[in-house]
Parts: C-alpha cells; sequence; structure tokens
C-alpha cells in the first residue's frame, strides 16, 4: 500500500487522523506509536521556534496558555519558507482573533514589536551617514533633499505601550507600563535592534520621508497635521537611531 | 550530472569539527586549536545582515566551513523550491564552504515547511525524483553535494530495495557523494532491527566525503521494543563511538562532525567529544600510514 | 515663510539635531560587538533556527487543547480591567 505524501502530512498535523496504513516496522505491524514520533518533531519544533519568536508574548500569557495557543496556530500555520528566522508573521492577526484574550488587546502589537525586532536583526547591513555630513549640507539644498534609510527601520504605531511592556518582561528592573498608546521606531545600529518611542508627528514626518517626499514636502505636511512639531527634534531622533544611510541632493 | 570534486579554498581536514552554535562563538575564536572544522545549517545564514552573517563571515576567515542545508526536501514527491534553491546558491557563492550537504529526506509539502526530516520509501519512483533533484541542486549550485543517510522511524509497504542500494543508485546516477551519519545508522539499525556493522559492511565508503556523529534518546514502540530517536540532545554513546571506529578501520580517516542541537552545552563538553573523535581518527590515520 | 527663512529654519534645526547628538551616547554604544547580544537582552533575538534533529518529548497530541480547557489560567492571568489588564500583567508576569 502506497503512502503518498500529502496523506502523510494530514496525518501528521491532525493526530486525530489514523497513521497511514503503508507504515509499519520491521515485523510488518502498523508503525503506530512510530509515526507518532514525526508529529511530534513537527509539533514540538515549530513550538520551540514559537517561544524563541514570540519571548514576550510567552511571558505575557504565560507557558501553558502560549504552548496551548502556539500549538493550535502551529498546525493552522505552518511555515511557509524553510527558514524559521521570520517565522510567525500570521500571529498578531491569530492572537487577535483568539477570543479568549480580547481582554488583553495588546497582545497583537506586543506580537508584531517582536517579529518586527527579528526583521530589524536579519536585515541588510547598510552604514548610517556620520551627522557631520548633514550639517555640511547646504541649507537651500537640503530643503530638496530626499532620505534613504536604513533596511532595518520600522515604525509601528500602537494603541498600547508596547516598548514599555516588552522592555518590562525582557529587561531587569524596567518601569511598570503605564496604559498608553506608543509608537515604536525600531532600528539597528549595529546588530541589537534598538527602539525608540516617537510622537505621531515624528512618525508622520518620518513616514513621508520614507515614502519618497523631499524634506520641504514632508516638513510642512507634518506641520500642517501637527503644528508644535519640532524638526530639530526629529532629526536628532534619526540621527541618534542611525536610521538614515544617504541623503539625494 | 557532475563528475569529480571541486576545488575549495579551505578543505576539511580529516579531523572532527563540530556545528557551530552562537553561543561558542567566543570559545571558538579564544581556542582556534580544539576544532578542525565548522558545520553551519545553511538556513540559518539566508538572512539579508546582521549578526549571524557577520560571525560566519569572522569564522570563514579561520576555520574551514562545511555547509549543511536542512530545508531543500530533495526526498519531496513535488518539485524543489527554485527560490530557496537559489538561496542556497547565494549563500554558496560568498562564502564557498568547502563541504555542502543535504539530507534524504523531505519536509516541505504543498507549500507548507514541516520542519522535520521526513522519510521516503525505497522505490524506483523515489529514486527517481531524487536523482532529479539533486541534480538540478548541483547544477544551480554548481558543485558536488553529499546526500546524507537518515534516522527513520517508520519502515514503508512499498519498499522494494534497502537503503544502501537507493543511496549506491542515486549516487552513481547524480555524482553526488555520501555523507555517512553513524549515529543515524545506530538509530534506524535498532529502530528496524538489523544490523549496523553489516550496514556499515556494505556501505560503498569510497564515496563517503563527511561523517556525522550525535546523541540520541532512548524511547520505546507500541511493542516495549527500544525505540531511538535523533535528538542531537547528548554526548555520543560507547556503541556508536565503536560503529565509529569499526567504519574508520575501513574507510580510513574523514572529517567527522559533532551534532549537538538540543540541550546544547558548554564549549567545554562539545569540545571534549571533538577530543574523543580525533582520537580515533588518529588511530585509523596511523593504520592507513602503515 | 519665504525659501529663505524657511531654509534658514532648518539649517538652525539641523545645527541643534547635532549639538544634541553629539552630546548623547549613540544607540549602538561605542562597540560594535558581532558577539554576544546586549547584556540584559535576551539570547532569541536571532529568532528560532533551524532543526535536524528530533526529540523524544512527546507533546504532539494537541486537538485537545480545546482552549476552553484553558479558561480559568486567562481568567487568572488576565483579569480585564481599565486597560485590559495591565495591571495584572505586571503584577503577575516576572520580568
Amino acid at each position: 500500500m502506497n503512502v503518498d505524501q500529502h496523506e502523510f502530512t494530514a496525518a501528521l498535523l491532525n493526530p486525530d487522523q489514523a497513521t497511514p496504513k503503508g507504515l509499519i516496522d520491521s515485523s510488518g505491524r502498523p508503525a503506530g506509536k512510530r509515526f507518532d514520533v514525526y508529529r511530534n518533531n513537527v509539533v514540538f519544533s515549530l513550538l520551540e521556534a514559537m517561544r524563541t519568536a514570540f519571548p514576550v508574548i510567552e511571558k505575557l500569557l504565560g507557558q501553558e496558555l502560549f504552548h496551548a495557543i502556539s500549538g493550535d496556530f502551529v498546525r493552522k500555520h505552518p511555515p511557509r519558507l524553510p527558514i524559521l528566522m521570520f517565522y510567525g508573521a500570521e500571529f498578531p492577526k491569530f492572537l487577535a482573533a483568539v477570543e479568549l484574550l480580547a481582554k488583553s488587546p495588546y497582545l497583537p502589537d506586543v506580537a508584531r514589536l517582536e517579529l518586527a525586532r527579528r526583521v530589524a536583526y536579519h536585515a541588510a547591513d547598510v552604514p548610517a551617514i556620520n551627522p557631520e555630513a548633514l550639517g555640511e549640507i547646504d541649507p537651500e539644498q537640503l530643503m530638496g533633499a530626499r532620505f534613504q534609510f536604513a533596511p532595518a527601520l520600522h515604525i509601528l504605531t500602537s494603541d498600547h505601550p508596547i516598548i514599555d511592556l516588552w522592555n518590562f518582561n525582557m529587561i531587569e528592573d524596567a518601569p511598570v507600563p503605564e496604559p498608553s498608546g506608543q509608537i515604536a521606531l525600531i532600528s539597528r545600529p549595529a546588530f541589537d535592534p534598538h527602539m525608540a518611542a516617537i510622537g505621531a508627528d515624528t512618525a508622520l514626518f518620518l513616514t513621508l520621508l520614507i515614502d519618497g517626499q523631499d524634506l520641504t514636502s514632508a516638513l510642512e505636511a507634518t506641520a500642517q497635521a501637527h503644528p508644535g512639531f519640532d524638526l530639530s527634534a526629529a532629526l536628532g531622533i534619526m540621527l541618534q537611531t542611525e536610521i538614515i544611510t544617504k541623503i539625494d541632493l | 550530472m557532475l563528475d569529480g570534486n571541486t576545488t575549495c579554498p579551505k578543505n576539511i581536514p580529516n579531523k572532527a569539527g563540530v556545528g557551530y552554535k552562537p553561543q561558542h562563538l567566543n570559545s571558538i575564536l579564544n581556542n582556534p586549536t580544539a576544532i578542525g572544522w565548522l558545520e553551519i545549517h545553511a538556513e540559518n545564514y539566508m538572512g539579508d545582515g546582521g549578526r549571524p552573517i557577520a560571525q560566519l563571515k569572522r569564522l570563514a576567515e579561520q576555520f574551514p566551513i562545511s555547509c549543511h542545508g536542512v530545508g531543500l526536501s530533495i526526498g519531496a514527491e513535488g518539485h524543489l523550491d527554485i527560490d530557496h534553491l537559489n538561496r542556497l546558491k547565494k549563500l554558496e557563492n560568498w562564502l564557498k564552504p568547502a563541504l555542502f550537504s543535504e539530507h534524504l529526506a523531505w519536509s516541505t509539502h504543498d507549500g507548507f515547511f514541516l520542519n522535520d526530516l521526513l522519510p521516503a520509501p525505497y522505490t524506483q519512483q523515489t529514486a527517481d525524483t531524487v536523482v532529479a533533484h539533486i541534480n538540478q541542486v548541483q547544477d544551480v549550485v554548481g558543485r558536488q553535494m553529499l546526500l546524507e543517510n537518515p534516522s527513520t522511524y517508520v519502515m514503508f509497504t512499498e519498499s522494494d530495495r534497502s537503503e544502501i542500494e537507493f543511496l549506491r543508485d542515486v549516487a552513481k546516477r547524480t555524482g553526488c557523494g555520501l555523507l555517512l551519519d553513524v549515529n543515524n545508522v545506530f538509530v534506524s539499525a535498532t529502530n528496524h532491527g538489523y544490523s549496523p556493522t553489516e550496514y556499515i559492511d556494505a556501505f560503498p565508503l569510497e564515496l563517503v566525503g563527511e561523517i556525522h556523529l550525535g546523541g540520541h534518546e532512548i524511547d520505546a514502540d507500541d511493542y516495549g521494543d527500544d525505540l531511538l530517536i535523533d535528538s542531537h540532545s547528548r554526548a555520543v554513546v560507547d556503541p556508536v563511538w565503536a560503529l565509529f571506529d569499526y567504519t574508520l578501520q575501513k574507510s580510513g580517516p574523514l572529517p567527522t562532525l559533532i551534532e549537538w542541537d538540543n540541550d546544547i552545552p558548554e564549549w567545554e563538553v562539545l569540545a571534549s567529544e571533538a577530543v574523543l573523535a580525533d582520537a580515533i581518527l588518529a588511530k585509523a590515520g596511523a593504520k592507513a600510514a602503515v | 515663510m519665504s525659501k529663505t527663512i524657511k531654509a534658514l529654519a532648518v539649517a538652525s534645526a539641523v545645527a541643534a539635531a547635532l549639538t544634541a547628538t553629539a552630546n548623547t551616547a549613540s544607540a549602538a554604544g561605542k562597540e560594535k560587538c558581532f558577539g554576544v547580544s546586549l547584556a540584559g537582552e535576551n539570547g532569541c533575538a536571532a529568532g528560532p533556527g533551524t532543526s535536524c534533529a528530533g526529540t523524544s518529548t512527546v507533546d504532539y497530541q494537541g486537538n485537545a487543547w480545546s482552549l476552553v480547557d484553558k479558561g480559568s489560567c486567562v481568567t487568572k492571568m488576565l483579569p480585564g480591567d481599565r486597560m485590559g489588564s495591565l495591571e495584572a500583567l505586571t503584577r503577575d508576569v516576572p520580568a
């Protein structure tokens, strides 16, 4: 009796399904528990991948609940790539749909932050400009300049204190999060992801620059939406987080 | 089909190497003579940049590197993932590893990656598919690959040839080499009730370019018989050391890797496994020199 | 604002940003070490890696994890309050 890989896979992911009949031991007896080794390898290895991928979500949910939810997730969303470093892209949406977690609406955004940090960790290495170079540009020219940003840069807007929640769970003696929204600027100045909380004005300004607007257009649009916008503070953040990789004049 | 070997910038010596784990980086750089070479899992170095690739570049300056793929799914019924093959080619192109290997197993089905090395029946149909896949891999990557014998937990009623006949046929038709995992031989032999030394006796050792050693766990099947799990979670056991010794007496010394992927120990523990392997390698080398 | 005045404003913003940056340690710190991760952060920054080994921990039975069974656990760990359950989280979850 032939066992095709479709049948093998279906039985792997569904423990209620019978072991495929063409699988046996060396005496010709049904494979039984021997097949379960593969079931176990698949689910356990993916569960371990989830634990590594979302350590803050695991701490927030507790091991038992995280395990249960991840177990459901890995069966419904096995990896699409043989590269596991980015596994779990569907997890934030999955968490948002778990009814029992409705009272913890910050979980999906914390998961998004964990994903963004991993993406930043593996992003291409492009060195940031020397801050002095910015000061050497003629101001008239700078007005029309467009900026290029590090591949690791990501801006994540949340109604919840995602950076503080991350820090509180991962860094000793980090302060207790206060209820508030936070916008996270994720970058990778060297080899470790870095998070900075930025204002909505800076986030808008950066988003416009990332979209390819020149400095003047981005500045005017931001100042219109946020009359108190402080350009020097925004530029300071851009330099400190080392996200500007090139200025096109 | 490829003929002969391609040359590599840094050849792997017939010494013990270890599977690279980032937590051992400083120990490795501080004790560079403890091991002869390092093996990496290709898929962990397919990001665009950052620390993993920086570390690998640094290590490659000092050590011969072997690139071991775990996600190509060569035993799949379906087509190989061209994107993944190209990622592998990209890595091979900049890293230029001394050895390149993959498994006789499948892990991807219908676009989903199952993260385990799954078994395939030993039939003409599987052999034809595996041959086509290996030819494609060697064409795209542009070099010879080594195919590793798997640890298996089940047999297929439809299998009509032995694992060794299967491997021999595939190697002959593709020009690929073989990676002999001695622990896998021991695990599969125990699980399926055959003699591991007879397996080694029948194995085409002249095609072997690399040996793997690792630890396994002991479980039981439905009938209470030993069911060994290839867990890479502990030290190599004595019967596997003995089988390694037995193999080298026939093959002469070969590049030998200690694999330890779960419950990863302190560097000293891993390095001491390499010392044990080197002692057996030296003994085989002395014999070969006589 | 005229173009010139705007340019002056931009120039002074740049100057202020440069001064501020010069007085602040870069986010990366001075040493760009490719070895160990930053102290205090987890070693999981790289995310999950590959596996070519099996496991003997039998852990696959799992459709039974109807989440309903875990309801009590959720209630204990995540009681709803003003802010979702932030307060409870910060109380229950070890850092």
